[in-house]
């Protein structure tokens, strides 16, 4: 018994206010559903509901691409570009300052940690309004021509991992580059999004620029066949990305797609082995594991496989797992009853396929979903678990015994999101990350994001790069 | 002294596919007949089969690790000694547009021409086109961060028709000037240039299987292409409105990049065929 | 793995230990300083660091006075409140040792350790006899606790055998009288590196603790630099199942700045190490702030200086 229990530290919820139902943010207005339904959304960590959201059929997504169109031509692409960077940073700085507001109904809706969602997802979702906010008048510079142009009226689907900072990756840029918005949150995490259209009200930015309707899968099925979309970026599933680029086919809309993942983190023998250890833990466990780019297939060079193992088992017993809203918290709740199901699929296969199940001992909460920190040893690429995304904290551990061969494990899959490699030798850091098939490399760290820099996948992992210039251009058509 | 009889018969070349720097018949055994502009027979280019396509992939995936490690003064010099061999080929190439396209001798001419000035300004690119397109990235932290545009794997390419050899050297240039190995789908109608241009690649320093040509049906072999797991991206401005749905749908399966073209000469056909990495390193001591 | 105190051996050893990626320990000491210790924990922990404080004066103008107040101070923190306890150690030059220790006797703290600096103390530029002497003087006056510094200049200089072969002789001095901590001086080490490499350097010479700094180098008892450490005392246990003590010293003023150090103790460490044998903070103004905050956890509001003693 550790003398030193952490007394629960929570943080408190009289900040938000949460509503009993809410309605689609279309024209600026919150407007009740031409469907008439609703449906709820839960606390993951206790399951209960916390409201009742509006289910957006075609003829509500079909208002919500009009008025988008109508702002698009109205207004939005005749504003001065400088002044409709100013709605950006007004809308930057509205988030910072309600920032303590959105992580914690963040927290609330999604399952992650309050210290995850006040330290990374609200602080970077204002840092990509202010980058993308800046970039408003100077898109001449953007290397697309001299007078590059917006798409028109944009539709945007996101995930349920990251709500409030997919939207801003999503949002920010567009708007930036001229388009106007038609968004869908994820069905199980739509009050961030829903807030943010509070924000957009508090900014003042014209009505139409930005519309939330709220579904699940039909609705977002409903904004990419819409026929006023002119672009759709999604992030998500490959499975359901591969769906939206065939619905796509034929027609002029463009697409970026931030998709799956499967990534290698590679630790050399000659690694900054207790940083590796954090690495790797940050990595698979930032997040629950409901990250696309999680260091998901630890390869470890086999002559250290023991040592890095013992440290890291060490490391995962410190692991704090419960309530979200807890300031101490490391790993949170499960999303949602369907992914905690998904994640004990792959579990069981991977025993079943024989790989070596270790859990960290942590005491799981009675009510809600959870999953404890998971590591699988002895496991092969042709285990599921080193193929599948799992989405969740469960890391499939495989060795190499050459850099070659660390290389040709990680690039052997469809995916080709991101990589980690941990070596203190510079040479072999530039050789092993000019050699990964992937869009993003973390060599020396993991799950770090940033405005300025472009994430997006090679192969498999999706179209496109997302911040940066590079994700800037995704929004933008050429002058000619 | 040289004496040829007045009655000669010329010796006529068998156009053969392309592949892993190869001359070979199309597996299947077939051809088809080509005519030139008023009709008359001209040549019998093989029609290839979707076992050529696969023969093909493996030869660019087997010469997608070396072409593209090669530095990229390399990869500049053999495409500049491509239109250097060009260059030598002028005659021969401007004969065979004249018969097949049915140009005048002052088009034919100036298309060749055309196409030796593409082929050197796709050459300069090499070495350049990174610094462009790459970037270091102010991030908010002690990291430093930079990203850079890397080849995409194999390409394949439904080469546009007419002009044929300036549309067929454009797309290859573009393409694989920046490391990516290719599998290119010559205009059905206008296949002889591209083959004759194989007869270049062959002997400029290309590495086998960087380049591969194949002559036949594109209606054949896009749907082929487009189910394709092992190619990456498919440069379809060759294709129909209909096959290029259909490309789509099927190259979804995968998730090609399927690119459409109207200008030969832009750098958008080859950064069209490159994904963006970005590297993150720490800065500390 | 054989080592014995040649140059070589020690070098060869140096080399493989892992490197350290500072921008990752920055990291990870950050994240650990955002921990929230409320309530119980934080009414623990007031009264853990209390009594893994070593209360410390080092001033050139130092006086028996001045000492006699700190012992005072150091056996009943607060003398309206009995149940806080007793700090770890007092610790001062070693011309003062006689006299903390007879104060400490009379007042009721013969149970109180005194550590004396020694070797040159913060220097440590000075020839070997000189350090022996100093530390001879301590340990008969009645010092239980040598705080010697290592030869930095030896160190950076890649001389490790002559910085072991001190610490191994000092430690010799010490015998069975008192318990030898090894200050590394990491503000001039500079880099999590050298901190490394220190550590073990020290603790294979015979240290009992490893100790950061003289508290006269800034920067001095650094998140970062404590983490470091306390893996290495962390992995030399998993090594030779023997605990090797850390002491934090210089720069921690606020019973924030401790609690944290206990953060890291605990789940850098582990909760083994949360004991004044193996966990001693060096500081001064910290014990009237954690004062403060015991008061303001016992009362329920906040707590005014002029209740707590200025010594």
């Amino acid at each position: 018994m550790n003398p030193f229990e952490y007394s629960p530290a929570l943080e408190s919820t009289a900040i938000v206010e949460i509503a009993e139902r809410y309605n689609l943010f279309i024209d600026g207005k919150f407007v009740t559903p031409k469907s008439g339904k609703y449906f709820p959304t839960i606390n993951p960590a206790n399951e209960k509901v916390l409201a009742k959201i509006a289910d957006a059929n075609a003829t509500d997504v079909d208002l919500a691409v009009g008025a988008a169109r109508a702002a698009y031509s109205k207004v939005w692409s005749k504003m001065p570009a400088a002044e409709r960077g100013k709605y950006l940073f007004r809308i930057a700085r509205i988030l910072q300052e309600r920032a303590r507001e959105f992580a914690v109904l963040e927290t609330l809706d999604n399952g992650k940690p309050i210290r995850e969602s006040r330290d990374t997802d609200i602080p970077l979702a204002a840092a990509h309004f202010f980058y993308h906010a800046g970039w408003a008048d100077k898109l001449q510079y953007a290397g697309v021509g001299i007078q590059p142009r917006p798409y028109g009226v944009v539709g945007q689907i996101i995930p349920w991992n990251f709500p409030m900072l997919m939207l801003a990756w999503k949002v920010a840029p567009a708007l930036a580059t001229g388009n106007t918005v038609v968004l869908k949150p994820a069905e199980t995490t739509s009050l961030t999004a829903l807030l943010f259209a509070e924000v957009c009200q508090q900014a003042e930015l014209p009505n139409g620029v930005v519309n939330i309707v709220t579904g699940a899968g039909v609705t977002g099925a409903d904004i990419v066949n819409h026929p006023g979309i002119d672009k759709i970026a999604f992030t998500g599933s490959t499975e359901v990305g591969k769906l939206i680029a065939t619905s796509i086919a034929g027609t002029k809309k463009s697409a970026t797609l931030e998709l799956g993942g499967k990534a290698a983190n590679i630790i050399f023998e000659d690694a900054a082995i207790d940083e590796a250890v954090e690495g790797i833990v940050n990595g698979i466990f930032f997040n629950q594991g409901h990250v696309c780019c999680a260091g998901s297939r630890l390869l470890i060079q086999e002559n250290i496989h023991d040592e890095v193992i013992e440290k890291l088992k060490v490391r995962m017993a410190h692991i704090r797992l419960g309530n979200p809203l807890d300031k101490n918290t490391d790993i949170g709740a499960i999303n949602s009853a369907a992914q905690l199901a998904k994640i004990r699929e792959l579990v069981t296969a991977g025993g079943a396929e024989g790989a070596e199940q270790w859990s960290a001992p942590c005491e799981i909460p009675g009510e809600g979903f959870w999953f404890a920190p998971t590591i699988f040893t002895g496991v092969s690429q042709t285990h599921r678990i080193a193929r599948e995304e799992i989405f969740g904290p469960v890391l499939s551990v495989l060795t190499f015994r050459t850099p070659q061969e660390a290389v040709e494990k990680a690039n052997n899959t469809p995916y080709g999101l991101s990589a980690g490699v941990w070596s203190e030798k510079g040479s072999k850091i530039l050789w092993t990350a000019s050699r990964l098939r992937a869009g993003v490399i973390w060599a020396n760290t993991f799950n770090k994001f940033d405005p300025a820099s472009p994430f997006g996948g090679y192969k498999e992992s999706g179209w496109g790069r997302e911040g940066g210039r590079h994700g800037l251009t995704a929004y933008l058509k050429a002058s000619n | 002294m040289i004496a040829v009889p007045a009655n000669r018969i010329d010796v006529l070349k068998t156009y053969k596919l392309f592949i892993g720097g190869a001359f070979p018949r199309s597996e299947s055994g077939r051809v088809y007949s080509i005519k030139d502009s008023k009709g008359n027979h001209l040549a019998n280019p093989s029609l290839a089969s979707r076992k050529d396509l696969r023969d093909a992939v493996v030869a660019a995936r087997g010469a997608f690790a070396g072409w593209s490690a090669a530095t990229a003064y390399n990869r500049g010099q053999i495409l500049y000694r491509m239109a250097e061999l060009l260059e030598g080929r002028s005659a021969q190439l401007v004969a065979e547009l004249m018969a097949l396209e049915g140009s005048t001798k002052k088009l034919a001419t100036d298309q060749v021409k055309e196409s030796v000035d593409l082929l050197v300004w796709y050459a300069g690119w090499s070495d350049k086109i990174s610094t462009i397109a790459g970037s270091t990235n102010p991030v908010s932290g002690p990291y430093y961060n930079f990203s850079t545009p890397e080849p995409i794997g194999v390409v394949a390419i439904f080469a546009d028709a007419k002009p044929s050899l300036l549309n067929f050297v454009g797309a290859v240039a573009g393409v694989c000037v920046s490391g990516n190995t290719a599998v290119v789908i010559a205009a059905e109608p206008f296949p002889l240039p591209a083959i004759t241009f194989a007869e270049i690649m062959a002997t400029s320093d290309l590495p086998a299987g960087v380049i591969n040509v194949l002559t036949g049906s594109s209606s054949e072999l896009a749907p082929w292409t487009a189910s394709h797991m092992d190619i990456d991206a498919i440069d379809a401005s060759g294709l129909t409105p209909k096959q290029l749905k259909e490309a789509q749908i099927a190259g979804a399966a995968n998730l090609k990049r399927i690119r459409v073209h109207t200008d030969a000469k832009t750098p958008e056909r080859i950064l069209n065929y490159m994904e963006t990495k970005t590297v993150w390193h720490p800065i500390g001591i | 793995m054989i080592i014995d105190a040649s140059e070589g051996s020690l070098k060869s050893f140096l080399k493989t230990l892992p490197q350290v990626d500072e921008v990752g320990v920055h990291a990870r000491a950050a994240m650990l300083g955002t921990r929230s210790i409320k309530t119980t924990s934080k009414a623990w922990a007031i009264d853990m660091a209390i009594s893994m404080m070593d209360l410390t004066t080092l001033e050139g103008a130092d006086t028996p006075g001045k000492v006699r107040a700190i012992c005072a101070k150091a056996v009943r923190p607060d003398a309206t409140d009995l149940s806080i306890p007793s700090v770890g150690a007092v610790c001062v030059y070693n011309d003062m040792v006689g006299v903390a220790r007879r104060t400490l006797d009379q007042i009721g703290g013969s149970s109180i350790p005194v550590a004396a600096v020694a070797t040159a103390f913060p220097s440590g530029r000075a020839s070997y006899a000189v350090k022996a002497q100093d530390t001879m003087d301590a340990i008969n006056a009645g010092a239980a606790e040598i705080d010697m510094v290592i030869d930095r200049g030896a160190f950076l200089s890649g001389r490790y055998g002559e910085v072991f072969a001190e610490i191994v002789k000092i430690k010799e001095l010490c015998g069975d009288k008192a318990h030898l901590k090894v200050i590394l001086e990491t503000g001039e080490l500079v880099t999590l590196d050298n901190v490394r490499k220190a550590s073990y350097l020290a603790m294979l010479a015979g240290a009992d603790f490893i100790k950061t700094s003289t508290g006269k180098v800034v920067p001095a008892a650094s998140a970062p630099v404590v983490y470091v450490m306390l893996e290495a005392v962390r992995d030399y246990y998993s090594m030779t199942q023997t605990r090797i003590g850390v002491k934090p010293a210089g720069g921690i003023r606020t019973t924030k700045d401790a609690i944290k150090q206990l953060v890291l103790v605990n789940e850098v460490a582990g909760p083994e190490w949360l004991s004044p044998r193996l966990f001693r903070i060096g500081a001064s103004a910290l014990l009237n702030d954690l004062l403060l905050q015991r008061m303001k956890m016992r009362d329920g509001y906040y707590a005014s200086p002029a209740y707590v003693t200025l010594d």
